[in-house]
Parts: C-alpha cells; sequence; structure tokens
C-alpha cells in the first residue's frame, strides 16, 4: 500500500490521474473512490473534496458513497487492513476464538488500528470461502479454516 | 499443437489457493522438467473441483485419479511414482469420501450429483478460452446469431421454465421478455456477481472456474432483448473472479466473440467489469443498479422494475451468475432436455455450498427437489464426530431454519416457502445438537442489523431492535413479552420493508421460534442455555 505523498500538491495531481483514467461521470464516483483509497490507504478529506467538484458531485453524497461501503474508509487505515467475518458459517466454527485471539495479539479491539499503524481490525461481511471456514483477509490475501494457534504465525508475515 | 499424454489438474478455487495450490502447480512443474516429463505431461490450473475442505486438490488425466490435501513435499512422489511409473500413491487418495476413489470419472461423490452449471469447473483450464470453446463453448452463441430470431430465444428460455437462482425465483424468461418488448434507444444486460449471502460462495467458484460460460449467456441475453452493452458488478472481495472475467471478456474480444459485429452477423455486444466495494444490500437488483450509477447502493421503490427502467432508467435485464451459466446448455439442448431435470414445477438444478458442521464441506449441483436428508447424509456425508443433527438453514442467514422433522422435504423454490424458508442462493449452513439456537439467531440478527442499508424504517429500525431484543434473551436478560414482540416486529417487517432485505431477515426468527420455541423459553423462563453455549 503506498503512503500519503508529502505535499498537497502531488496527492492533488494523482487524484487528477484517476479521474482522467475513468472520465469525469458522477457514474464513475466509486470506480474514483476505489482508486484512491488504493492510492492513499484511506480516502483523506481534501480527496473527497476534489473529487466531488472534478465530478460535479455534491460533497454531502460523495461523503454519503464512502461512509456506505465497507470497502472505503474516511479515516486512515493501518498498512495492512485484515478482515475478519464472523457470520453465521464462520461462527458456527469459532469466529469468536479467532476474534479474541486478534484482539489480543494485536492489542486493539475491532475497528481500531495499532499505534504503531501496521495493522488495522475490521469485520467483514462474509468472504465467500465458508467452505474453510473461519475465515479472515489481510489486504488481497484470504485465509481459511484458522485456529487461534495459526494467529501469531500469519500475523508475524506482516510484521 | 502440442499433444500430451497425460494431464494434471490442479485446482485453483480460492480455497484451494488458500490452502497452498500455488506452489503445489510450480513444485509439479518444476519436478516435470527436472525428469524430463515436461513434453509430455501438462500441468492445467483449473476451476474449483467440489471438495472444498480437501484442498488443495488435484487429479490426473486420462485415470481421472483425485489426489487430497496435496503438499508441495508430496509433489515428487507423486512424479515418481504415478506419471512415471504408473503407480497410484495411495497415501493421498484420501480416507474420507473419495477413499478409494481412483476415476474422478465416477466417484460416489459424485454419482447424485447433475452438472450443467459445473459443467466445466474442474475440468478446464478457465484462463483458456480455446479450452471453453473444445466444450461447446460459444456454440450456444453461434446458434443464436445464425439460427434463431431474438423473439426465438426469449421463448426457449420461458420453455424451459428457468427461475432466477439468485434467490427470488423470478423467471428468467418472462424477465427477458420485459426487456424485449420495451421500446428504447439502449438497454442492457447485468450479471450479479455481487454474491453476500453468508454461506454462498457458489458465484466466485462458477467466475472462477468458467467465466466464459457467463459472458457467453450475457451476450445471448443481450441478442435476446436487444441491448449491445452488459456489466458484470462483482464484489471488491472476489479478487480472482475480477481477474478471471477480465482475462475472458480480453480474450473473447480477440477471437471476435464480443464487440463489434460478433461473427459477422451484424450483432455487436460489449461487456465491461463493475467492482463493487463491499455492501450485502447490493445484491439486490435495485440497489446494485444505485451502485453502478455511483451512489449509495439503498434499493429503489418498486414498481417500475429494472426490466423496463434500470441502469440509466433503460431496460435492463439483471441475471444471478448462476442463473447465466445455465443459458447455453438450455440454448444448445432446448427445453425438452433442460425439463427432464429437476421437478415438474421447478425444472433443472441447483447448485448448493454446503458448510458448518458436515463431514463434506464444498460445492454442489444436484437436480431440484432433492431431499434435504439426501444432500447432508449421502452427499454431505454426514455430521462429524457422531453428533446428531440439529437444524439446517437453507437460503443463507435471510433463510428459514429447519428441523430433523423436515429433513425430507424437497428443495425447491416452491415447496420451501411453503414450509417458511427459501431455497434462496443455495447455501446451506448444517448445525449439530452441540449448538444454541438463542446463540446463532444472535449472529443472524447482528448480520441484518449491520447490513441494513437504512433507507426504510421498518429494515433500519426493525433489525436493529430484532438484535437488541434476542441479544437480551441470550445474555439472560429476555422477557416473556419478548417473544411476542419478535412475532409482531416481524411480521411487520415482512410486510413493509422496501426490499428483499428488510422482508427476509425475519425469517430465521419465526422459523426458529416455530420450531425451537422451547429454547427460547429456556433462556426466558429458567434463565438457563440447554447447549452451555451462552453466558447467563
Amino acid at each position: 500500500m503506498d503512503v500519503m505523498p508529502a505535499s498537497v500538491d502531488s496527492s492533488a495531481s494523482i487524484i487528477r490521474e484517476i479521474i482522467a483514467r475513468h472520465g469525469e461521470s458522477k457514474h464513475e464516483l466509486i470506480a474514483v473512490l476505489h482508486d484512491v483509497e488504493k492510492a492513499f490507504g484511506y480516502l483523506p478529506e481534501n480527496a473527497l473534496i476534489q473529487v466531488a467538484s472534478s465530478l460535479d458531485v455534491p460533497l454531502s453524497k460523495v461523503y454519503g458513497v464512502a461512509t456506505f461501503y465497507t470497502l472505503f474508509s474516511t479515516e486512515p487505515m493501518g498498512e495492512h487492513v485484515i478482515r475478519v467475518c464472523e457470520n453465521a458459517p464462520c461462527h458456527l466454527l469459532g469466529a469468536n476464538s479467532l476474534i479474541e485471539a486478534l484482539t489480543k495479539e494485536l492489542g486493539i479491539p475491532v475497528g481500531g488500528t495499532t499505534s504503531c499503524g501496521k495493522f488495522t481490525l475490521k469485520h467483514t461481511s462474509c468472504l465467500g470461502v465458508c467452505g474453510v471456514a473461519p475465515a479472515m483477509m489481510i489486504d488481497d490475501e484470504v485465509y481459511g479454516n484458522l485456529t487461534p494457534d495459526d494467529i501469531p504465525v500469519i500475523l508475524e508475515k506482516y510484521r | 499443437m502440442q499433444f500430451y499424454r497425460s494431464h494434471v489438474l490442479v485446482c485453483g478455487g480460492t480455497p484451494c489457493v488458500l490452502e497452498g495450490c500455488k506452489a503445489v502447480r510450480d513444485a509439479l512443474i518444476g519436478e516435470l522438467k527436472r525428469v524430463g516429463l515436461d513434453e509430455e505431461i501438462r500441468v492445467v490450473e483449473t476451476g474449483c473441483l467440489g471438495p472444498c475442505d480437501l484442498g488443495p486438490v488435484i487429479v490426473v488425466y486420462p485415470e481421472g485419479t483425485l489426489y487430497e490435501k496435496v503438499q508441495v513435499r508430496d509433489v515428487p512422489q507423486i512424479v515418481e511414482e504415478h506419471l512415471l511409473k504408473g503407480r497410484i500413491v495411495r497415501r493421498l487418495t484420501g480416507e474420507g469420501r473419495l477413499a478409494g476413489i481412483v476415476s474422478y470419472k465416477e466417484p460416489t461423490y459424485l454419482e447424485t450429483q447433475e452438472r450443467i452449471v459445473l459443467r466445466n469447473c474442474g475440468i478446464i483450464d478457465p484462463s483458456s478460452i480455446e479450452e471453453y470453446i473444445a466444450r461447446d463453448g460459444y456454440k450456444a452463441l453461434v446458434k443464436c446469431l445464425t439460427e434463431m430470431e431474438p423473439c426465438d430465444v426469449v421463448e426457449v428460455v420461458k420453455q424451459s421454465g428457468l427461475v432466477g437462482r439468485g434467490g427470488a425465483a423470478f423467471p428468467t424468461g418472462l424477465k427477458w421478455s420485459f426487456t424485449a418488448n420495451a421500446d428504447a434507444d439502449e438497454k442492457f444486460i447485468i450479471c450479479n456477481a455481487d454474491e453476500g449471502e453468508p454461506g454462498t460462495f457458489k458465484d466466485r467458484l462458477i467466475l472462477e472456474g468458467d467465466p466464459h460460460s457467463i459472458l457467453e449467456a450475457m451476450a445471448i441475453a443481450g441478442y435476446a432483448v436487444g441491448a449491445k452493452r452488459g456489466f458484470v458488478y462483482i464484489r471488491g472481495e472476489y479478487v480472482l473472479s475480477i481477474e478471471q472475467i477480465g482475462k475472458g471478456i480480453e480474450q473473447a474480444k480477440a477471437l471476435g466473440l464480443l464487440g463489434e459485429d460478433i461473427l459477422g452477423s451484424g450483432f455487436s455486444f460489449d461487456v465491461e467489469i463493475r467492482k463493487g466495494a463491499g455492501a450485502y444490500v447490493c445484491g439486490e437488483e435495485t440497489a446494485l443498479i444505485e451502485s453502478m450509477e455511483g451512489g449509495r447502493g439503498e434499493p429503489r421503490v418498486k414498481p417500475p422494475y429494472p426490466g423496463t427502467h434500470g441502469f440509466l432508467g433503460k431496460p435492463t435485464v439483471v441475471n444471478n451468475v448462476e442463473t447465466l451459466a445455465n443459458i447455453p446448455p438450455i440454448i444448445l439442448n432446448g427445453p425438452v432436455w433442460y425439463r427432464g431435470f429437476g421437478t415438474s414445477k421447478c425444472p433443472g438444478t441447483k447448485v448448493f455450498t454446503m458448510t458448518g458442521d458436515i463431514n463434506n464441506k464444498g460445492l454442489i449441483e444436484v437436480p431440484m427437489g432433492i431431499t434435504l436428508r439426501k444432500i447432508i447424509y449421502e452427499i454431505g456425508g454426514g455430521i462429524p464426530e457422531g453428533r446428531g443433527f440439529k437444524m439446517a438453514q437453507t437460503g443463507g442467514t435471510s433463510g428459514g431454519c429447519l428441523p430433523r422433522e423436515m429433513l425430507d422435504v424437497p428443495m425447491d423454490y416452491f415447496t420451501l416457502p411453503e414450509m417458511g424458508s427459501a431455497l434462496g442462493s443455495g447455501a446451506l449452513l448444517i448445525m449439530d445438537d452441540s449448538h444454541c439456537i438463542v446463540d446463532i439467531a444472535e449472529s443472524f440478527m447482528r448480520f441484518f442489523a449491520r447490513e441494513s442499508c437504512g433507507k426504510c424504517v421498518p429494515c433500519r429500525e426493525g433489525t436493529a431492535r430484532l438484535h437488541d431484543i434476542v441479544k437480551n434473551i441470550a445474555h439472560g436478560n429476555g422477557t416473556e413479552k419478548d417473544l411476542e414482540v419478535l412475532k409482531d416486529l416481524s411480521h411487520a417487517m415482512e410486510k413493509t420493508s422496501l426490499c428483499g432485505l428488510g422482508q427476509s431477515a425475519p425469517i430465521p426468527i419465526m422459523t426458529m421460534l416455530k420450531y425451537f420455541g422451547d429454547e427460547f423459553e429456556a433462556h426466558i423462563k429458567d434463565k438457563l442455555c440447554p447447549t452451555g453455549t451462552c453466558r447467563l
């Protein structure tokens, strides 16, 4: 994941580039926000303002969309985002003990980010790998058939 | 063209990927090269083979030997023994349901299955359009373009009796006819691949394992209704599905099977991908369209329906992935052939994903009308550790919970609603007798309270209240009045919510109260959790 560029100018030009790629249509709002999220790790306020004026969409609407979907965040996120599933198929096979292991190992509650900025822990909607429940996703990588003992081993890879 | 004496198929579905199939594939390729067999034996990465809990799974053809839980360290032995000397490595042919199966072509595991939708999954390399074409791929599209009028295509789909496999079971042919008959300068086809129902992963594995079947079906739908543009709306979390469909579009365009003037017929059709951003409600077709237009995924008031007023206000067909995968075989073999599967009222097959307390988890395709008992005990291999069956939830978290007495109910779109349940997306969550109904109910209701989009009051307030009440009961703070409130609230939500989310959120609660009311009462009156799960 890229880090936030130091200057406002360079972030503005990155956003201009993203919008140029998708076209200045309000229908492209979600595609644009996906790329902004990818570039900065979250959706910074100044980015939302720039997107709103470029696509000619009210800022309130852009904010409404940015806060509606779980893959978007208006708060800075950790370098790695852990999405843990606690829906019924995962719940049945021990997601609770997994979440306990994650919160204990990371020292943060679900929804929190570690003070070092390395990890953010979030709930996720069903990841669609219920055949190997319980499951979680770290960035684009999915992990299944998990037990609490697996957690420290997997997290080590990202530390 | 290169010919090979053997093919080794490595399952590349997401469950196998996360068990390490890529490393196994690379090790196989490396080892074959090392022993000089790389010119004779080809390693192919395929889509899902079905037994998702046994991954990584590989099959060696022409014998059809299936190896399960293959690790990199097993590769030299498979190459040395099987591929070089022709001796099957029994150690890896499984101890469970796949034990002794040396031919994947006729294992007992597949006997009760009927593969129409999954016809190519686990058999072809999904990244190869040539392999899809070799299995009669794009033949149905050619048949439509050269032998059939658009209205004939709609008629064939109508005659087949195919109903929507996303859960709503609306007749597909009728849906197409609304759009076909609408007068507009532009029409659209949308493939709904926003699979979010907990316990469902069939669409993911179809997209990963046979992307061209969806693209071909979308082009056929486009021809039938007069649309030139199609969109596949895929959840952002489905990284591999997005990749496979993207590759498929490129390949089909390169061969002139998508794009301008397809095969010189004068018919043009293009497909684009739209990536979802994480919202369960976007599986509802009007919410999906709102999201495609760049808005919050909030459902629209219906009517008008998307068939006449859809994407950008234009007539739009929205079909689920599995529904579309049925289309090419129906066109090729005809509606009479299709009606030979399943029941007379509900023809065809259904793809189910089995999860929870069941021995064989994974993806299966069976004829409509099969009993729950047959799925759980014959195909699913029963409940682990000899425990008793408690209930099965059909149709995902928004489906009903069926007790032991209902094991012989036929599984189809018309019988289950009569039992207060739903077939829905085909998710099957099996629970053994160690689990507490109230605890599971809380998990279900927490899901809906989180996923309600908030647009209409009955759903926004109702899902939150249902969750609060069930949570109170689970924590020993329930009162007898709560059960009445749950029923009243459920009734109000079913009748007055704007979309399927709010209308079906109470279904699990209603069926749980009906069949397992005594467990709720034990939590309320005796402050006792019969299974000892809840901390009262």
